[in-house]
């Protein structure tokens, strides 16, 4: 997997640059903005199947959910850090953005090291060494396996109604 | 084992008797906030609101502030859409163009009161911990589901105690104290959390429901879940002032017994001037040892400082002088009830006076989308609650945050000053 490292606190306005928020809401306009402002060879170089490996508290700042979807559009595996701003990873359950959460494998990430992900067994490999994170809540895991939020909410709106 | 604020409002909205950190809760939120982003949010369920509706036409609360008046084509029909929304649904609480920042309309409204639940798509919902009510931010998907539902979950918090002693010598001001704590635990530090803020009776009624929304509203600049402080006379009276009946709400408040991840205290008369360096909200300095730096835009007001008493604060400082020449001092004030008060009180004519030109009330340049916005090299020091990079609408611009009166006081000549040496 090729690994996209970045550092502590990387805010919103960094994935995704406020002043577009009022104009960039689709999965094809936000794509050429993402991480404009924090990594310019990003957004054109991005390839399905890379992963994003980032320090503490990933996300903080605004609640605007589109690089969580750009993300997810891109085709990321998964971002893995050491922690996550909690708006962000709500945001990521609900468009099925697979976030892991595991400190002691990005801290043992070192650049040029091979990663690989097992979402179901929660499992990382790290240069050979191997890291459990948790599994997510079951009322959790229902919207994630439903597809995101809305699909979610759909199924439970036409068994209700 | 007695239970903390966010453990009492989640159990009670959740029908249990009691909740532990961690469980997960489904609940009915009282509101549901959303701005200029409602035309976003009814985009994801245009054929869901033909099907079902909006669940109940109390829940939402829209007011539309981000970039207003309308900036272009595209804003102005994203406006539009959400006014017609709004009329089709018969939506009882929504506020167009030029009432005022979203945070401080649901609070002047009365929307937010001790012991409810709110939650917005904007991450400063934080705010309304000020008069006790449980808010905090979501994303635009999960406003759109709740629009259909009316229910979320949460997974309840672990909470930080916060303990204020002896009171604030001003000029220094409730934004010193935030920052400051920021500064402290770092950006991350009340991540997944909530903080309660705890004081003596002196102490707390020495804060304004005005001064607590500064503090709340800028929880989730250290990451928290919410901020939020008890409700006593300040707030009981605050909310009759709006016209606000007791027996509307039943305050809610930690037990003594409460037990907490960390606790904190500050002494609110040794707390400096502080100001938070680009690009982090918690690279925060005191004034006094960093001052003289020059800046070209001053900005005083937006959702953590434009109500009447920032606004006063500053014009006592600037009162009869003008600001420096090099500067330009844009005042945003939070609603147009708060430009009303300003503009009858004589503040407004004191800011003018000096040399400040007034936005009309909004989010304004706080986000980068139109008035205001940087030029590559230049610096704004502003009492918005955030300074990332490109955050006014350039990355090679820098914003530093402080207080109305640090802000004031060093408009007069456009370097960073300390304003307990112009006050």
């Amino acid at each position: 997997m090729r690994v996209w490292r970045y550092a502590d606190d990387i805010n919103t306005d960094m994935l995704f640059p406020g002043k577009y928020t009022y104009t960039c809401s689709t999965p094809e306009e936000i794509r050429p903005h993402l991480l404009e402002d924090l990594d310019p060879e990003f957004a054109g170089n991005v390839k399905p199947g890379d992963v994003i490996m980032a320090g503490a508290n990933f996300g903080c700042g605004s609640s605007r959910e589109q690089p969580v979807v750009g993300l997810k559009d891109a085709g990321i595996a998964a971002v893995v850090a050491e922690s996550f701003a909690r708006i962000f990873y709500r945001a990521a359950i609900n468009q099925g953005l697979v976030l892991v959460e595991a400190p002691e494998a990005v801290k043992a990430y070192r650049e040029g090291d091979e990663v690989a992900l097992d979402v179901e067994s929660g499992k990382i490999t790290v240069g050979g060494r191997d890291f459990s994170f948790p599994p997510l809540p079951p009322e959790i895991l229902a919207i994630r396996d439903a597809g995101g939020l809305l699909p979610y909410a759909r199924k439970k709106l036409a068994g209700s109604r | 084992m007695g239970m903390t604020f966010a453990e009492k409002v989640l159990a009670k909205a959740a029908g249990l008797p009691e909740v532990e950190p961690g469980q997960i809760v489904t609940v009915k939120p009282d509101h549901l906030l959303t701005h200029d982003n409602t035309a976003a949010i009814i985009g994801k369920i245009e054929g869901d609101l033909e099907k079902y509706g909006v669940v109940n036409e109390e829940l939402p609360i829209i007011v539309l502030d981000h970039v207003v008046p309308a900036a272009n084509e595209k804003t102005a029909t994203g406006h539009a859409r959400v006014r017609e929304f709004a009329a089709k649904h018969d939506l009882s609480n929504f506020y167009d163009v030029g009432t005022g920042v979203c945070h401080q309309v649901v609070v002047e409204k009365g929307h937010a009161l001790p012991g409810r639940v709110l939650v917005g798509s904007d991450s400063h919902t934080c705010s309304y911990g000020a008069v006790n009510a449980f808010s905090t931010g979501i994303d635009r998907t999960e406003a759109a589901a709740l629009l259909l539902t009316g229910e979320t979950w949460f997974r309840v918090p672990p909470t930080v105690k916060v303990t204020l002693r002896k009171k604030l010598q001003p000029p220094v001001s409730a934004k010193d104290v935030i920052l400051t704590i920021i500064g402290d635990i770092s950006a991350g530090g009340a991540t997944y959390q909530a903080v309660e803020f705890h004081g003596s009776v002196d102490t707390l009624s020495s804060l304004s429901v005005e001064d607590r929304f500064t503090i709340s509203n800028m929880g989730i600049e250290m990451g928290a879940k919410i901020a939020v402080f008890p409700c006593d006379e300040v707030t009981d009276e605050y909310l009759k002032s709006l016209g606000v009946s007791r027996d509307d709400y039943e305050p809610v408040w930690a037990d003594p017994d409460a037990e907490y991840a960390g606790e904190l205290y500050y002494d609110l008369s040794a707390i400096e001037p502080a100001v938070a360096f680009p690009h982090k909200v918690d690279n925060v300095k005191e004034v006094k040892d960093v001052e003289g730096l020059e800046f070209q835009q001053a900005l005083l007001g937006t959702c953590t400082n434009g109500r009447a008493s920032d606004l006063r604060a500053a014009a006592a400082i600037l009162e009869g002088k003008k600001v420096a020449p090099s500067v330009r001092l844009l005042v945003l004030p939070a609603s147009r009830a708060v430009l009303s008060e300003v503009l009858e009180d004589g503040t407004l004519e004191k800011l003018v006076d000096a040399g400040a030109l007034v936005l009309p009330v909004g989010c304004g340049p706080c986000l980068g989308a139109h008035q205001g916005v940087l030029a590559p090299g230049e610096r704004c020091l502003s009492t918005a609650n955030r300074n990332f990079k490109g955050r006014m609408g350039c990355k090679e611009a820098e914003i530093y945050l402080a207080s109305p009166q640090t802000v004031a006081a060093s408009a007069l000549s456009g370097r960073l000053t300390d304003p307990r040496r112009v006050a």
